[in-house]
This record gives C-alpha cells, sequence and structure tokens, in this order.
C-alpha cells in the first residue's frame, strides 16, 4: 500500500516536473562526465606508471663508430673505456644508487630494434655495426638521475646520456593538467547539480505543499511524505549519472580504443571499458550522494511539522 | 483528554504571551467551544494539541501522552488519534470525494480493503452518499466541509479539533455541519471547536471556554457565546 502510494506519488511528480527534471538528468550528466574523466586520466596515469615509469632505466649511450662529440673524439668506445665505465657505475660514490647495470651491445641494439618494428623499411637498411652499444642503468631512486648523468655523461667513451623518464614527463604533465582541469570543471558542476536538485525538490516539494499538510495532520510519517520527493531527486540524479557511463564508456570504446591505438601512441597501455566499469560506483554514489545532500537541504523547510 | 497545565506560548521574545498560565481540563467525550476575539489564542491553543507548536513553558497532555516528552518520530502517532477540521475545508481538487477521504488512510498505511470497507461507510455517516465520484468544486460549501470532517473522522480518533469549521458556510448549513459534530460527539468522541460563531454556540448548549489576551476568562459548562448566560 505504501509502496503504491510512494511509486505513484513520484511518477506524478516527475510528470508534473518533467522539465526540470530532464535538467537535472543533463546537469548531472555533465558533471559526472568530468568527474568520471577526471577518474579515468589518473587510471591512465596509474597504468603508465605501472607498466613503464618504474621500468625505464637511464640509458648511457657509448660512442658509435662516428660521432663529434668530444667524449667521442678518440674513435668508437673501446673495452677499457667500458670497464671504466662500468667502474664508476658500481663502485665509489654511485655504489648506493645504482641497482643494476645491463650492457646493450651493438648486435642486441640491433635486435631489439628489429623486434619493435619488423616492418619497418629503414631499419632493414641498418646492420649491427650502425648501432651503438649502451649501459642500461637501473636506479634504486629514479630521482637520482641527475647524479649519475653528471658522474657519467663527461667520462671517455659515452656519447650522451638519456633519462628516459623525460620521455614520459611531458605525457604525465598533460594527464595531470587535464585531470585538474577535469576536476575543476566537474566541481563547478557538481554544484550547479546540488543547486538544481535542491531547486526541483523544493518547487515539488511546493507545488503539493496541500497534499503533504494533508499528510501531516492526519499522521503520516515523516518518511512517507519525504521519501517521494527524495526518490524523485534520486531517480533524477541517477539516470544522469547512468549516461554519463554510457558516455564515457563509449568515449573510451571509440576515442581512447579505436582511436589512440591507431595514433603514434599506441604503445601506450591506455584505459579500456572495464576501466569504466571501476570508475562507474563511484559515480553513482556521488549522484546518490548529491541527491541526498539536496534532499536533507530541501525537505527539512519545506515539509517539516 | 487534553489537559493544559499552567501552558504559556510566546512566539516573539518580550511580546505579549498568545496563551498565558493557561490550566483546563476537557474530558473524554466532552464537546467544548473555543471561542474569543481574534488574537485571544484560539489557534495557538489548537495548535499546540496538534503539536505543530511547542509550549514555552506549561505542560500539555493529550490522549494520555505527554507532549514535553513524546519524541518527534512520534507525533505522527499523536496526530492519528486527532481529527482535524478546519475553516477552509483543505480537500485535494483533483481527487474525488472517495479518494479524498481514502486519502487520509492511504497515507497512514491502511491497506486497500480496509480503505475499501471504512471510507463508503464515513461517507454515509456523513450524508454524502451518492456523491463519492465528485470532485470538491462540483460541491457546495457544506458539503465540502462534509467531506473535510470525514476525512478527519474516518479513521475514528478519540478527539475532533475543528477550528472555524462553520466560518465559510452559511447559517442554515452551519447547523447541519453543528448537527454531524454532535453526532459525531455521541460516539464517545471529544469534540473542540474553536468558533466565532455567536448563534451556534447559543443554540447548542455546550461547554464555552473563552479566551482573552491568551488568558481564560471564562470557562461554563451549557454556556452561552457572551459573557452572560443566554
Amino acid at each position: 500500500m505504501r509502496l503504491r502510494f510512494i511509486i505513484t506519488e513520484v511518477f506524478h511528480g516527475l510528470r508534473r516536473n518533467t522539465t526540470m527534471a530532464l535538467s537535472v538528468v543533463i546537469v548531472t550528466l555533465v558533471s559526472l562526465a568530468f568527474v568520471g574523466s577526471a577518474m579515468l586520466l589518473q587510471v591512465q596515469v596509474g597504468k603508465l606508471k605501472d607498466d613503464w615509469y618504474d621500468r625505464v632505466e637511464v640509458s648511457i649511450f657509448l660512442c658509435p663508430n662516428v660521432s663529434d662529440v668530444a667524449t667521442c673524439k678518440s674513435g668508437p668506445v673501446t673495452a677499457a673505456q667500458e670497464d671504466n665505465i662500468r667502474n664508476v657505475l658500481q663502485t665509489g660514490a654511485l655504489e648506493d644508487l645504482v641497482e643494476r647495470v645491463y650492457y646493450e651491445s651493438k648486435e642486441e641494439a640491433w635486435e631489439n630494434l628489429l623486434e619493435s618494428r619488423p616492418d619497418d623499411f629503414l631499419v632493414q637498411q641498418l646492420t649491427a655495426d650502425d648501432m651503438q652499444p649502451s649501459f642500461r642503468v637501473k636506479l634504486k631512486d629514479p630521482e637520482q638521475f641527475e647524479i649519475v648523468s653528471d658522474a657519467t655523461e663527461n667520462l671517455d667513451g659515452v656519447e650522451y646520456v638519456v633519462d628516459q623518464r623525460q620521455v614520459f614527463s611531458t605525457l604525465f604533465m598533460i594527464l595531470n593538467r587535464s585531470t585538474l582541469l577535469a576536476a575543476s570543471l566537474a566541481i563547478v558542476m557538481l554544484l550547479a547539480a546540488v543547486l538544481l536538485i535542491t531547486t526541483t525538490i523544493r518547487l515539488s516539494a511546493l507545488s503539493r505543499r496541500r497534499e503533504t499538510t494533508i499528510m501531516r495532520m492526519v499522521g503520516s510519517s515523516k518518511v512517507l511524505i519525504q521519501l517521494p520527493f527524495m526518490l524523485e531527486g534520486i531517480i533524477a540524479a541517477v539516470t544522469g549519472a547512468l549516461f554519463s557511463i554510457l558516455g564515457l564508456w563509449l568515449a573510451v570504446r571509440y576515442l581512447v580504443q579505436d582511436w589512440l591505438q591507431s595514433s603514434d601512441f599506441n604503445w601506450v597501455d591506455s584505459i579500456d571499458q572495464t576501466d569504466v566499469f571501476s570508475v562507474a560506483p563511484w559515480l553513482l554514489l556521488i549522484a546518490l550522494g548529491l541527491s541526498g545532500i539536496a534532499s536533507v537541504v530541501t525537505l527539512g523547510r519545506y515539509t517539516s511539522a | 483528554m487534553i489537559k493544559f497545565d499552567n501552558v504559556s506560548k510566546v512566539f516573539t521574545r518580550g511580546a505579549r504571551p498568545a496563551l498565558d498560565e493557561v490550566t483546563v481540563a476537557i474530558e473524554r467525550g466532552d464537546f467544548a467551544f473555543l471561542v474569543g476575539a481574534s488574537g485571544s489564542g484560539k489557534s495557538t491553543f489548537l495548535k499546540l494539541v496538534l503539536r505543530e507548536e511547542r509550549p514555552t513553558s506549561g505542560r500539555i497532555h493529550v490522549a494520555g501522552r505527554d507532549l514535553g516528552k513524546i519524541a518527534s518520530w512520534r507525533v505522527p502517532l499523536l496526530r492519528r488519534e486527532i481529527g482535524a477540521v478546519f475553516q477552509d475545508f483543505r480537500l485535494l481538487p483533483n481527487k474525488t470525494v472517495l479518494q479524498n477521504v481514502g486519502f487520509a488512510l492511504q497515507v497512514i498505511g491502511k491497506n486497500r480493503r480496509y480503505i475499501d470497507a471504512s471510507v463508503p461507510e464515513i461517507l454515509n455517516l456523513v450524508g454524502l452518499e451518492g456523491k463519492e465520484k465528485r470532485l470538491p468544486h462540483e460541491l457546495s460549501g457544506g458539503e465540502q466541509q462534509r467531506v473535510a470532517i470525514a476525512r478527519a473522522f474516518v479513521n475514528r480518533p478519540p478527539i475532533l479539533l475543528c477550528d472555524e469549521p462553520t466560518g465559510n458556510l452559511d447559517p442554515g448549513t452551519s447547523i447541519g455541519i453543528m448537527k454531524l459534530l454532535d453526532r459525531i460527539n455521541r460516539t464517545g468522541t471529544t469534540v473542540l471547536m474553536a468558533t466565532h460563531d455567536d448563534l451556534i454556540v447559543d443554540q447548542m448548549r455546550k461547554r464555552v471556554i473563552e479566551l482573552k489576551d491568551g488568558r481564560i476568562v471564562r470557562d461554563q459548562a451549557q454556556g452561552g457565546f457572551g459573557l452572560e448566560p443566554a
């Protein structure tokens, strides 16, 4: 009986207030899309960090056959120079910073390149002798790159030192700034959503003031009086959340997966639809929270005894 | 049934109290008029009984409950023991007579079968049989007030509060409403009616409680509207 009453009331309320309910759906849709984007961007950052960032190394490229760098004047790196560099890396001041040193020979470098770009015509024109050997250095703390770089870049036989993390830092910066932007927009939109839901509930409560007055008078419980209004707000907000999840799913499926994978960034391990579903519960929870806050703020004042 | 013990109500600090040290008891089955000029405290009295307002000081007992100690979530239960009728009827314009009365039962969780059984019965009692399907605007003022009384009484509350129930009605119609309230009173229901209507008070010869500036200035069994017994 009460359940049927509540359902009828909610249905009538939404029908009477269609435009307001629709605007709540749209505003929550947009605001939660921003929240979701911010979350997914951070998931993406996390994926990159897990898969790449912690594995990247400092590469010390050794002198190839031809180079005009000062430390390569004596021609290609010699075995004695290599021993010296290895010695610097594994003893003395650097000993505590370096976790592991791996030597990549010309042949290995060539094989790795061939493996990563099997169809590249230019790569196939190269021989192992065109490559340069390198030391791949894994640091205990990747932040200590400067010290390693300073200690090695002026040694004879070293052409240049690269912190592979530099490649990622730009990408991370873009992702983090996008997150910040999305989050800021999300906050503004969420505020708009709360205000809009509040107004909607208030209008709905005012338009049914006669009913609620009678309900109070005949001894209807507070829950029964307020629940229909709460549910109206919740239904509208959750509908918005569901649409935003759908939107994010489509965006990840068709923009990130299809488009990004076919672009130059295809080596990046990108977010996929399962990540959308891991974000989805949070979006629904936020929608519930928003309408909950709005209800509490409004209903106390407009339907109270 | 309704007991006020030194009850005062001050709405704005420093202003004259709306009720000033009121002590009165209305027993089970009583029929009492609450009379007095506008602003004498009649409405405040009724609001305190319904616990729409709380007294500034003093104690109020209604239907065996101490209103000062009642938890706010139990206020609805108190109100189920009090039927209330108002001057402006307060009917839902888009609901039929049947639905208006049924609404009161529906929103306190009564089941469909109970509603289907009790609503026609109460409509019979108030003399509205045959008009179940009418909308409020299709009824006369007197009929609308009968619907309101049916709604207030359908749950058979032990107390019926009436705030100027004849205020919008012509004298002939008012007499019909008073007869109805008298009939309800005879079922053992305590009726407390606030009114300006001297004709009715003089005719009914019931208990009269007169308020002036928030104080009880007269409490007279079988009284008239004026200060002196008619």
